[in-house]
């Protein structure tokens, strides 16, 4: 459903079906939409029963990076020597997508479920669910939640007599975006700095207090309870003709739209649906100018790209850019590009955890630079020390924050290269105070 | 010497008072069977430090320190890596507002101006001279569909405007 | 039992090393530094610096040297265009919040951002926006200051505190650029071994107040030499400029220290320096002492030792070195010698991160060696026997108010032989003599490593070393070619007397030391 607007036809409503009913947060209200019964089953079958499952369905994974969900959970050992363990990854702090928070505040139980079967899946019986500082009703709401599960035995030392233990534990963030990066999360839980690690060591080998761990996001595990109750070959054939990404997508899409909200899509419904139909188009008077569709780590897209684009991992890449974590955010013609890539620099930069030179003082760097432009000191030569700075910055680092940040800045320049020089040639009025 | 803003009017320095006693240790004590270490207890319990005191002083991360096992130079940087922690006192209520870019376009900074006005702060990260209330300025809030959204302490309020401001400020004494 | 090997090309060399070494490593084998900041060979890696990214041949993307082992059959390019470009943005961001303080900034001369930048970086800066840093230095504790706005936060001295250390009480505070290393107000970095992070700081940011703005480090000469600390032995380069020692700085010595050295030792230098020395020999005339020169004084020393009679007594500084101790004892043949090494104790500081390495309780360096060669620790009992001994031999030793009263009621012949003038009024001779920086020599530390020291400044006035002394004395007057005329010399007759020193020479000793065969202690006596 596109909460908080009711279904749009062209949704293909699963893991949305009850974002706005408050029975669905209760787990009797739960249990009666039909809630638990994929955990029971899951509990009588074998780990890897589920494992092929989740892989012939060809579920990726749904927090940015895409990777097949049943390929990672089949790279724990099979054998349990030391504890194993999952984390959900509950940080949502990517600009433009807010999907996680909808899951957990209208259908906790949903997410449990599904930690709790891939839990068993990975031979884990602990799993740690970190949710981002500022979530306080996704908080609320799941610790509600999760006490209930203990208490009607969906969790606990017999989940549903079967003598397989699972638990779940809430850990709160406290305010780090880069904590979202799955290794950086473990040092989170772990009580470091939120600092990514290298790898390898890879977290199936060695990860959570240096055991085999799997992380997964919100809205992926969210969708496993369903593949169990309705099968792989459903899953799978949510798909509009591009077998590699299948199943659908909780699309965040926010900015200047008629009706920003969370619309559940097929993979590979064409973007302008999105856009136009579920979405409205732009709001009154006014026309599309720039659209990031993968949260804001991904290169900007003009709206011809945007139109042409397919939704899903591979039909964005086509267009130039990657689906990401799906967090639309629409421009429209009012918008100042130059100001808004500053405001992006800025918010990487105050999120960068310090460890890589490049990150670091590259983030930095080039939020001074823009903000110099749009203070009216700007120069020909920014384009070039823009440009290598994001070179620079680009597949040189032990996370991806740095290249992040290149990427608007790159397809910024690429594509809105008039707003720039505006500012440097002084027709553009500064908007910002030089320092 | 961080970069962070600092807040106008500090409190006079006060002898600490332990935080993990009675039922706080109890809780903390429950949550060492969460983890299998106690260092994987320092942001909950950092969080219980700040949820008693309203901040997180030098003395205050000596405790945490003792408690856990660890330094305080240690407990010193984890605080100061996370920026919900404060580390100085701030208002009784503490307003977050997003301005990042999806609700930067919606408008934030106009209600971040309607903040500063309202609640007589004037500036981002200075502490309004009733003690009632800081503003600060934070990233990407998770609700970029629901413009603009703040978090006034604990509370989560969607589709704030300017015009929504003050009634909204009056809600906190 | 060799190591499984690999075989890797690095930069067109061929080369062949064990599973798993990192290619910085590898690299090191076939005489190529990739340059790096964070890594360290005694310290954890964490590939943050990215400095020492290199090409590999079919990786997507270039790889940290420091963390990424060799595989068979890898080519790696060092310095291919790729490799250097990255190399140059490293450093071009790591310049634009660094602080122009090469004039007034210790680390200058020895600097890895002033190296690799001059070697590869940019020559110009492209910065033109205003400075981020204003941060005022700080005093971290008892030597060590921090500069933030030099840091480039390799988090090496974090490292060391917190794995090496085992001492956690640095960290890395804030976030982004606004990071800076910090310490809690209750703890200082007072540490034993503390100290070490100045050494590991690529740049000057991490400064010793001990050596703060003493000497540039182009004007330094460097010796390597052993530490005169306690018996572990630790390797160090004396620092002098214009004759002076101005700084103990640890020297790489995988099987004794690694790299570190304790605050004690770094700290301990300044007796070296002194300069009320014995200048000239002296010889007894009635109730004073009139200087002289070494051939007078080399023959009354000579009749001395002949005419005594009875026994022996050598009270020696436990920094003497085997070759005088050993000559010392030689020259006394013919006597029932009591010999006693001075061990002052300390307080036992290990560096937890590395077994086997502490500062020691024995504050001696050559108590072994003196072992090895028949002295004994029991300093008391060698007190007593001075009363009626024929013939008592100071070495150097540092003398309290007990042991100058032991000396002044010796019914014998006393001869001194000293650095700094002692309390010795019934010395028939007070000879100058080196100290440990003032000659070449050899200690042997408490794992029987006889390790070399070298010469790190000249002898003052007509100082000379103990073995000289006695080794002249053996020999007799006239030119006599049995006399040593240098340490090795000197040491390689060792082996006659004592065979636990046979067959080795100081050449064979090199820079990083032997460990001695198994013998017992002693069972080489003089004849």
């Amino acid at each position: 459903m596109g909460y908080p607007h009711p279904s749009h036809p062209k949704e293909t409503v699963v893991l949305s079906k009850h974002f706005g009913d408050p029975e669905a947060r209760g787990y009797a209200g739960w249990v009666k939409h039909g809630g638990y019964q994929a955990l029971r089953k899951a509990v009588g079958m074998t780990r890897d029963a589920i494992v092929e499952e989740v892989k012939a369905s060809g579920l990726r994974g749904r927090g940015g990076a895409g990777f097949p969900t049943g390929l990672k959970w089949s790279f724990m050992p099979k054998e349990v020597v030391k504890p194993h363990y999952l984390v959900c990854n509950a940080d949502e702090s990517e600009p433009g997508t807010f999907k996680d928070r909808e899951i957990m505040r209208w259908t906790p139980h949903a997410l449990i479920e599904g930690c709790a079967i891939a839990a068993y899946a990975i031979g884990a019986e602990r799993c740690y669910i970190y949710i981002r500082g500022e979530f306080t009703e996704p908080w609320r709401v799941m610790s509600a939640a999760v006490e209930e599960a203990f208490a009607n035995g969906a969790l606990g030392d017999s989940v549903f007599g079967s003598g397989k233990r699972i638990e779940i534990v809430l850990h709160r963030g406290a305010g780090a975006y880069i904590c979202g990066e799955e290794t950086a999360m473990m040092n989170s839980i772990e009580g470091r700095r939120g600092n990514p690690r290298i790898k390898p060591p890879f977290p199936a080998v060695a990860g959570l207090f240096g055991m085999p761990t799997t992380i997964n996001n919100v809205e992926t595990l969210a969708a496993v309870p369903h593949i169990l109750n309705r099968g792989a070959a459903w899953y799978k054939s949510l798909c509009l003709g591009n077998p590699k990404s299948t199943g659908t997508k909780l699309v965040s899409v926010c900015g200047h739209v008629q009706r920003p909200g969370n619309y559940e899509v097929t993979m590979g419904t064409p973007m302008r649906d999105i856009l136009y139909d579920m979405c409205g188009g732009p709001p009154a008077g006014r026309r599309f100018k720039a659209i990031i569709p993968g949260g804001s780590s991904v290169p900007i897209m003009t709206v011809e790209e945007a139109e042409a684009a397919l939704f899903d991992y591979e039909g964005v890449v086509e267009q130039g850019s990657m689906l990401g974590s799906a967090g639309m955010i629409v421009m429209d013609d009012r918008t100042d590009m130059v100001y808004q890539i500053w405001r992006l620099a800025r918010f990487y930069a105050h999120e960068s955890c310090a460890q890589c030179t490049q990150c670091r003082e590259g983030t930095a760097w080039t939020t001074k630079i823009l903000e110099r432009i749009l203070a009216g000191k700007g120069k020909q030569d920014d384009f070039q020390l823009l440009l290598d700075l994001a070179e620079n910055m680009t597949g040189k680092t032990i996370c991806v924050l740095s290249d992040s940040c290149a990427a608007p800045v790159v397809s910024g320049i690429q594509k809105f290269r008039s707003e720039f020089e505006a500012y440097i040639a002084g027709s553009r009025e500064p908007v910002l105070a030089a320092i | 010497m961080s970069g962070a803003a600092k807040a106008h009017g500090t409190t006079p320095a006060e002898e600490h008072r332990p935080v993990f006693v009675g039922p706080a240790r109890a809780r903390l004590e429950q949550l060492f069977a969460k983890y299998p270490t106690r260092q994987a207890c320092l942001l909950p319990a950092l969080w219980m430090v700040q949820e008693a005191r309203g901040w997180i002083s030098e003395q205050a991360i000596g405790e945490v320190a003792d408690v856990l096992e660890l330094t305080p130079a240690y407990v010193k940087g984890v605080v100061t890596f996370y920026t919900m922690y404060h580390t100085h006192p701030v208002g009784r209520h503490f307003i977050q507002v997003c301005t990042t870019s999806p609700c930067n376009i919606c408008g934030a900074e106009d209600v971040v101006k309607a903040l500063l006005q309202a609640t007589g702060c004037g500036e981002l990260g200075a502490t309004s001279p009733d003690g009632r209330f800081t503003v600060i300025e934070v990233e990407c809030l998770g609700a970029c569909g629901f413009p603009t959204p703040i978090l006034v302490d604990d509370d989560f309020i969607e589709n704030v405007t300017p015009e929504k401001v003050p009634g909204i400020v009056q809600r906190y004494p | 039992m060799a190591d499984e090997l690999v075989n890797v090309t690095i930069d067109g060399m061929q080369l062949a090393v064990p599973k798993g070494t990192p290619i910085i490593e590898a690299a090191k084998q076939a005489g190529l530094l990739v340059p790096h900041y964070c890594y360290h060979p005694s310290l954890p890696s964490p590939a943050v610096c990215r400095m020492c990214l290199v090409e590999v041949e079919k990786a997507p993307k270039l790889m940290p040297a420091c963390v990424t082992a060799v595989a068979e059959g890898q080519v790696v390019h060092v310095n291919s265009p790729t490799a250097k470009k990255a190399r140059e943005g490293v450093l071009e961001l790591l310049l634009i919040n660094h602080p122009l303080d090469c004039p007034i900034c210790d680390q200058s001369g020895e600097c890895e951002l002033q190296n690799y930048t001059f070697q590869e970086g940019r020559s110009a800066t492209r910065y033109q926006e205003y400075a981020k840093r204003y941060n005022p230095v700080e005093d971290f504790g008892p030597d060590v200051l921090y500069v933030p706005n030099r840091c480039i936060l390799c988090t090496r001295c974090v490292r060391f505190m917190e794995d090496v250390a085992d001492t956690p009480v640095l960290n890395v505070s804030e976030r982004g650029d606004r990071a800076y290393i910090g310490i809690a107000e209750q703890q200082r970095l007072d540490h034993p071994w503390a100290g070490n992070v100045v050494d590991l700081c690529p740049v000057g940011s991490l400064l010793s107040k001990d050596f703060l703005h003493k000497a540039r480090a182009w004007d330094l000469d460097k010796t390597a030499s052993v530490c005169p600390g306690c018996t572990q032995g630790c390797n160090i380069s004396i620092d002098t400029r214009d004759e002076i020692v101005v700084r103990i700085r640890p020297r790489a010595n995988l099987e004794v220290n690694r790299h570190f050295i304790c605050d004690y030792g770094r700290m301990n230098y300044r007796w070296l320096n002194r300069g009320d020395r014995v200048e000239a020999p002296l010889v007894r005339d009635g109730a004073r002492h009139l200087a002289t020169d070494w051939d007078t004084a080399l023959d009354r020393l000579g009749q001395v030792v002949r005419g005594a009679s009875g026994g022996a007594v050598i009270l020696a500084s436990g920094r003497a070195s085997t070759e005088s101790l050993g000559l010392a004892r030689a020259m006394l043949d013919r006597f029932q010698v009591t010999a006693a090494v001075q061990v002052p104790l300390g307080d036992e500081a290990p560096l937890a991160g590395i077994p086997g390495l502490a500062l020691r309780r024995e504050r001696a360096p050559n108590l072994v060696g003196a072992r090895l060669l028949g002295y004994t620790a029991q300093w008391e009992a060698a007190l007593r026997a001075v009363t009626d001994a024929g013939l008592v031999v100071l070495l150097d030793a540092d003398l309290g108010p007990d042991d100058e009263a032991a000396l002044a009621a010796a019914r014998g012949m006393v001869v001194v032989l000293a650095t700094v003038m002692p309390e010795a009024r019934n010395a028939e001779l007070i000879l100058p003599v080196t100290t440990m920086a003032e000659e070449n020599g050899t200690y042997v530390n408490r794992d029987r490593r006889v390790q070399r020291y070298q010469q790190a400044k000249a002898q003052p006035g007509m100082a000379r070393p103990v073995w000289w002394v006695a080794g002249e004395v053996i020999a007799g007057p006239g030119p006599d070619a049995s006399a040593p005329s240098t340490a090795a010399e000197a040491f390689a007759q060792l082996g006659e007397r004592w065979p636990v020193f046979a067959g080795l020479s100081h050449e064979e000793i090199g820079y990083t030391g032997r460990v001695l065969g198994e013998m017992a202690a002693g069972a080489g006596v003089a004849r």
